[in-house]
């Protein structure tokens, strides 16, 4: 069997793992609406100030949500020893790993990609717009995934952690934020959205590569405690 | 095929665990790893199956350094630690197959290893609606699977009821009889009749 | 023997050595500090735009270049700990990050000081402050993941993935911090970007420059040689080293 083979098995698992654990999997698509929710409610209707900061909610609430999602992806694999199978696999770990992340975050991110036009409408935001907003999430939120993912293996030994892996995370997720909502900015303001969409695919590929290879460190060195 | 183990030591947490550790172990062997609770037979299974380093000391298989082995190490060991390794939500039969998908190995053998740890019955079943006596047999049937020459256990009889246990025994003779090796711990006594025993003691 | 020698001579070297090279630091350090501090503060001339509230870039500004350098630093260290497994590099490591948190701090502090006068407010989404304060939290982030596990060694390797994974990111965050700065507001005077400055202006800022590094050694030494001794208190070093103290 083929390496590609694998590491489709892996992904299939994954898969069908998250798809028996539905009820889970829906708990960020629900965190997500409510953060959404939040935001009228704390800072008035007015249909002027909600469209202003509707690309900006809607970012925020989707790094929430891939935040909030990002403690249990290698912490069961831990605490079963699947994760100590893995690496002694005669199997490229990196590779194993990024499986693993992309498996993650197309069973619990990419359906936040189809509520988003929802709320973004509900924020105000017009329609034309919808369209760069998907955009900017299908390649920012792979970002935030595999950058979270780093640092969901750092802290895969510390019980009770959610507040360390907000304060490890979110610095590293200012990048992303802040080039994901001026592309959107900018289509509503009739700018083009380009540059900072290339920015944001730019982040993408340095996210893909960097990342695998330092979470396959962290957990390496959480298994040899 | 052999393994040798030259000075290893381990600290842990400002604790010796233990010291200037020397042993090997040829084909047809069984190494026996005992002590207390606390003494480091879990670390020590832990640096021989290479998920740790010793803070001191070299492994060598088959001659050569264990750190320029590893592919093959890789290839010739399974590790069965007392995690069971095994998603909950998957059946018996899904998990065994995941696990060969993994290991690149033939998926052949995944009823052969059902039918002989008695879970045929149950393969299709969730494992969480299984006992802890059956998850360590589906962790077990791992060994059968992969057919790997070096089996390192950790405590592999833990959680297993009688008829477990001699099933485990029965196992593991079979395969020093097929020229196998095993590492393992445990709280119990191993019946293994005539096959040679290395004694491996950590005081702690 | 060779091993050994690494991992246990090096440290009880290193605390002796350490010792005996405070004293010297500080005594760089002092002079440093007075005649930078008075060059700054009294003879340099007043800056025609800002007056004399331009005078706190003599902290600020050495205090940001600090605040990045220890990052560097800490990043080789880390490269050390993960390949080489030097205990000496992961101590110097974790002891490098609390002084890097306070110089942040420091700047944080004489930006927004520096603010008031010249913003009218404490606190303006400056591009450079931005940063400094995500900076910050990089800084907390080391020691909270070191704080949070009980194997030190294991810790120690976690943290230099993280220093790694930070120093990759920094620039980014940077960049992104001043694209985001230019799309919200016009970019106001900025405290370091003087195009020229006058050569009785800069002199003192180098000299404050220096005497911050070697602030930087000092706190450094005195972290690590507390940090050694925690660590290894149950060698044969510290105890010879207690015994020692407790007889003079």
């Amino acid at each position: 069997m083929s390496t590609l083979n694998s590491l489709f098995f892996l992904c299939r698992r994954d898969v069908l793992i998250a798809f028996r654990h539905r009820q889970q999997a829906l708990n960020p698509l629900l965190f997500f609406v409510l953060v959404c929710l939040l935001f009228p409610l704390g800072i008035g209707a007015s249909a002027d100030l909600l469209k202003a900061i509707a690309p900006g909610t809607i970012w925020i609430a989707a790094l929430l949500a891939v935040l909030m999602s990002l403690d249990s992806l290698f912490r069961t694999d831990f605490e079963d020893g699947s994760l100590e199978l893995m690496i002694l696999e005669n199997q490229s770990l990196t590779l194993l790993v990024a499986t693993r992340v992309f498996a993650h975050w197309l069973m619990t991110v990419l359906p936040l990609l189809l509520l988003a036009p929802i709320m973004a409408v509900a924020l105000g935001l017009s329609s034309n717009v919808l369209i760069i907003l998907l955009t900017s999430l299908l390649l920012g939120t792979p970002v935030l995934s595999f950058v979270g993912a780093i640092a969901a293996a750092l802290i895969i030994v510390i019980p009770h952690n959610g507040m360390l892996l907000a304060l490890l995370v979110l610095p590293l997720y200012v990048p992303a934020l802040i080039f994901g909502t001026s592309a959107v900015n900018n289509a509503a303001l009739g700018i083009s959205p380009e540059g900072p969409l290339y920015i944001l695919a730019a982040l993408l590929v340095l996210s893909l590569t960097l990342s695998p290879p330092a979470i396959a460190a962290a957990l390496r060195t959480g298994v040899s405690q | 095929m052999m393994i040798e183990a030259k000075n290893l030591s381990c600290i842990r947490s400002h604790k010796q665990l233990f010291s200037e550790l020397s042993f090997s172990l040829d084909s047809g062997q069984l190494l026996l790893v005992e002590g207390e609770n606390g003494s480091g037979k879990s670390t020590l299974l832990r640096i021989l199956a290479g998920l740790r380093r010793p803070d001191e000391g070299e492994l060598f298989w088959n001659k050569k350094p264990l750190v320029s082995a590893l592919s093959d190490y890789s290839k010739q060991m399974t590790w069965v630690s007392h995690r069971n390794g095994i998603k909950e939500s998957l059946t018996g039969r899904e998990n065994l197959h995941a696990h060969a998908a993994l290991s690149q190995i033939d998926a052949r053998n995944i009823d052969e290893a059902l039918r002989e740890t008695g879970l045929k019955a149950h393969s299709n079943r969730l494992v969480q609606q299984y006992s802890a006596g059956m998850k360590r047999r589906l962790s077990l049937s791992r060994l059968l699977i992969k057919r790997a020459k070096l089996w390192i256990l950790d405590e592999p009889q833990a959680s297993l009821d009688k008829e477990g246990i001699a099933l485990f025994e029965r196992i593991a003779s079979d395969h020093l009889l097929q020229n196998g090796m095993i590492i393992m711990s445990s709280h119990h006594d191993v019946q293994l009749g005539k096959h040679s025993v290395v004694k491996l003691n950590l005081q702690s | 023997m060779m091993q050994w020698f690494h991992r246990m001579a090096s440290p009880a070297w290193f605390y002796r050595f350490s010792g005996k090279l405070i004293p010297f630091l500080i005594l760089t350090f002092t002079p440093l500090l007075i005649i930078g501090l008075y060059g700054g503060l009294v003879t340099a001339p007043s800056d025609y735009q800002q007056g004399d509230a331009f005078r706190i870039i003599y902290v600020h500004v050495p205090a940001a270049w600090m605040s990045l350098f220890i990052y560097i630093v800490m990043a080789v260290y880390a490269v050390i700990t993960l390949i080489w497994r030097i205990k000496l590099a992961e101590i110097l490591l974790i002891s490098s990050a609390p002084v890097g948190v306070g110089f942040t701090i420091l700047a944080l502090a004489t930006g927004s000081l520096w603010g008031k006068p010249m913003w009218g407010t404490w606190w303006s989404w400056d591009a450079r402050l931005t940063s400094e304060l995500l900076l910050l939290f990089l800084y907390l982030g080391v020691i909270g993941l070191y704080r949070a596990i009980e194997e030190k060694r294991t810790a120690s390797r976690f943290v230099s993935i993280l220093v790694l994974v930070g120093t990759v990111n920094i620039p980014i965050i940077h960049y992104s911090v001043e694209w985001w700065n230019t799309l919200h507001q016009g970019s106001t005077i900025t405290l370091t970007e003087k195009p020229s400055m006058h050569i009785d202006m800069l002199i003192p800022l180098l000299m404050m420059a220096i005497a911050f590094k070697v602030f930087y050694g000092i706190s450094l030494l005195i972290q690590a040689r507390a940090e050694l001794v925690e660590r290894e208190f149950n060698s044969r070093w510290v105890r010879e080293l207690v015994e020692e103290n407790s007889d003079g």
